[in-house]
């Protein structure tokens, strides 16, 4: 389990994350929704130790979060994809893949991480040669997923997946993590902007607004509070 | 048309030289952001230490390996002691990118001050692996000898098994991810840090090898490499800073203008056609040659 524990986040004069406290079930997903500053990535940025935490506990499992650099927490299970597709553009696709695994070394069990991979995202097997700089956005998005995939996580940080790509390609890169996840039993967190498509695969929702959180509870409550979605989320 | 052709030979070995230079800038600088002044401090050093176990051992080889594996330690070393916490404490204020520069200029004198503690300031002679007299043809002479294709040998043996390791380890690997998107890097659990430490100790070896190569043809003293690392850098900036093949091509048309200079124009404007070229190229191309547009970031 996930449990985050008034968990708070300073950058510099701005209080990113506010005394924020709750906690994920095993296989289960939250998405994290907010507007644009609400602290959402700050929030993901601090469990994978690329910001500082001010104060609060972050565990996963019996892991202390915070306690580990950056690159360890994957060593943990821990996986974060960040927002804006990052892939690393310089390498080819395959390369950006075999990243996400160097960590794991001879493992035969990389081999099949990656057919597994690649049978998700069909797409990325027809262009693992090409620089990850020539895929469409959508691509890349799906090449950060799997390069994060790559590690078999435990516990996946998904960052605005949705971020600026067609509601089409939304719709398949969401359907994707949902199928996944009721599959492997992998813990999501997933934070969106796009209140309606994270609440579509989410079981528990927060809304954060300036940094701390101002509603919780189940995705389809959260989705059908007529007030709630008037005040946070815009529509 | 002769005089021509043999200038040209003669750029050869000397671009080959620069061109290992370049890689030791490159090296650092697409790992850490830093043009490293202190290279040629840290190359001149390596020299010294090689020529003092050419002295303890008669043997060029055993003196060529503590060499470069003595200029991989101190580049390490620089990294580890000096860079980094530097990086470190000057935060990520524009004083970040600054510190660290003027960190490696302040090595370079220290360096070099601490070498003419040791070893004095006079001229010395190092010894060079096979003879540098000019080869002859059917009697006709031409300005290579066989130390200068020893020379381009050995410089194009290290390419190939930089670029090896580069394309094709996983080392090399973490190492392109580490430089080109330490985020994502750091992610997918490399760890940046160690890994540019390898970058940094890989640098100080290739400059240590210039170094040893060089200094036959030249001479050596404290403060004789300086002109190498201005040429290095000239031909990395050439090539693009970030391109290891553009770096090698960078150090080879530096070599063979720069020879054209010394024979039609004489050896005091070799540096300044140096530094012209270097500007130019800034001006002109400050991608490089094979540097894409707008890729340079600083």
């Amino acid at each position: 389990m996930l449990r985050i524990d008034s968990l708070t986040t300073d950058h510099g004069q701005v209080r990113a994350v506010d005394h924020v406290s709750f906690d994920v079930e095993v296989g289960s997903c939250t998405a994290v929704i907010g507007a644009n500053g609400a602290g959402k990535s700050s929030l993901l940025r601090t469990l994978s130790g690329l910001v500082k935490s001010s104060s609060g506990s972050a565990h996963w499992g019996d892991i202390d979060l915070l306690k580990l650099p950056t690159s360890e927490i994957v060593r943990h299970g821990v996986a974060h994809v960040p927002e804006g597709r990052s892939v690393i553009a310089e390498l080819s696709v395959e390369e950006n893949l075999t990243l996400g695994a160097l960590w794991r070394g001879k493992d035969p069990d990389v081999a099949v991480t990656k057919s597994e991979v690649l049978d998700l995202f069909p797409r990325l097997g027809e262009r693992l040669k090409q620089g990850a700089d020539s895929l469409s956005g959508g691509e890349r998005q799906m090449l950060a997923i799997g390069r994060a995939l790559m590690a078999r996580p435990k516990l996946l940080l998904l960052d605005e997946p949705s971020l600026g790509l067609a509601p089409i390609v939304i719709e398949q890169i969401f359907h994707t993590i949902d199928t996944m996840r009721k599959a492997t039993g992998l813990t999501v967190v997933l934070v969106e902007q796009n209140a309606v498509s994270a609440l579509g695969i989410a079981n528990h929702a927060i809304v954060l607004s300036l940094g701390k959180i101002v509603v919780s509870g189940s995705a389809s409550d959260i989705a059908s509070d007529e007030s709630l979605r008037h005040a946070y989320l815009g529509y | 048309m002769q005089q021509f052709i043999d200038t040209l030979i003669l750029g050869v070995s000397f671009g080959a030289i620069y061109a290992l230079m370049a890689l030791a800038l490159i090296l650092v600088w697409r790992s850490t952001r830093v043009v490293n002044f202190a290279q040629a401090g840290q190359a001149v050093l390596s020299t010294y230490i090689g020529l003092e176990i050419h002295r303890l051992t008669s043997s060029y080889w055993i003196a060529l390996i503590v060499a470069v594996i003595a200029g991989g330690i101190v580049g390490g070393l620089v990294d580890l002691l000096m860079v980094r916490p530097l990086s470190r404490h000057s935060g990520t204020g524009p004083e970040a990118a600054v510190a660290p520069v003027i960190g490696t200029l302040g090595l370079l004198a220290i360096v070099q001050g601490v070498v003419g503690i040791f070893w004095g300031g006079e001229f010395r002679k190092y010894p060079a692996a096979f003879s540098t007299d000019a080869i002859s043809i059917g009697g006709s002479r031409i300005p290579f000898s066989p130390f200068d294709i020893f020379i381009v040998a050995i410089v194009l043996a290290v390419m190939v098994a930089f670029g090896f390791i580069f394309q094709r380890t996983g080392l090399g690997l973490a190492m392109r991810a580490a430089a080109f998107g330490s985020e994502v890097a750091q992610l997918a659990g490399v760890r940046t840090g160690r890994v540019r430490t390898v970058g940094w100790s890989f640098a100080g070896s290739a400059g240590a090898l210039a170094g040893v190569l060089i200094t036959p043809n030249v001479f050596l003293a404290p403060n004789s490499l300086d002109l190498l690392l201005v040429f290095g850098f000239t031909a990395a900036v050439i090539g693009g800073l970030e391109s290891m093949v553009g770096g090698a091509l960078g150090g080879l048309a530096l070599g063979l203008g720069l020879a054209i200079v010394l024979q039609y124009l004489g050896s005091s404007f070799t540096f300044m056609a140096a530094f012209v070229v270097l500007i130019v190229v800034l001006l002109v191309r400050p991608q490089g040659l094979l540097g894409k547009k707008g890729a340079r970031r600083a």
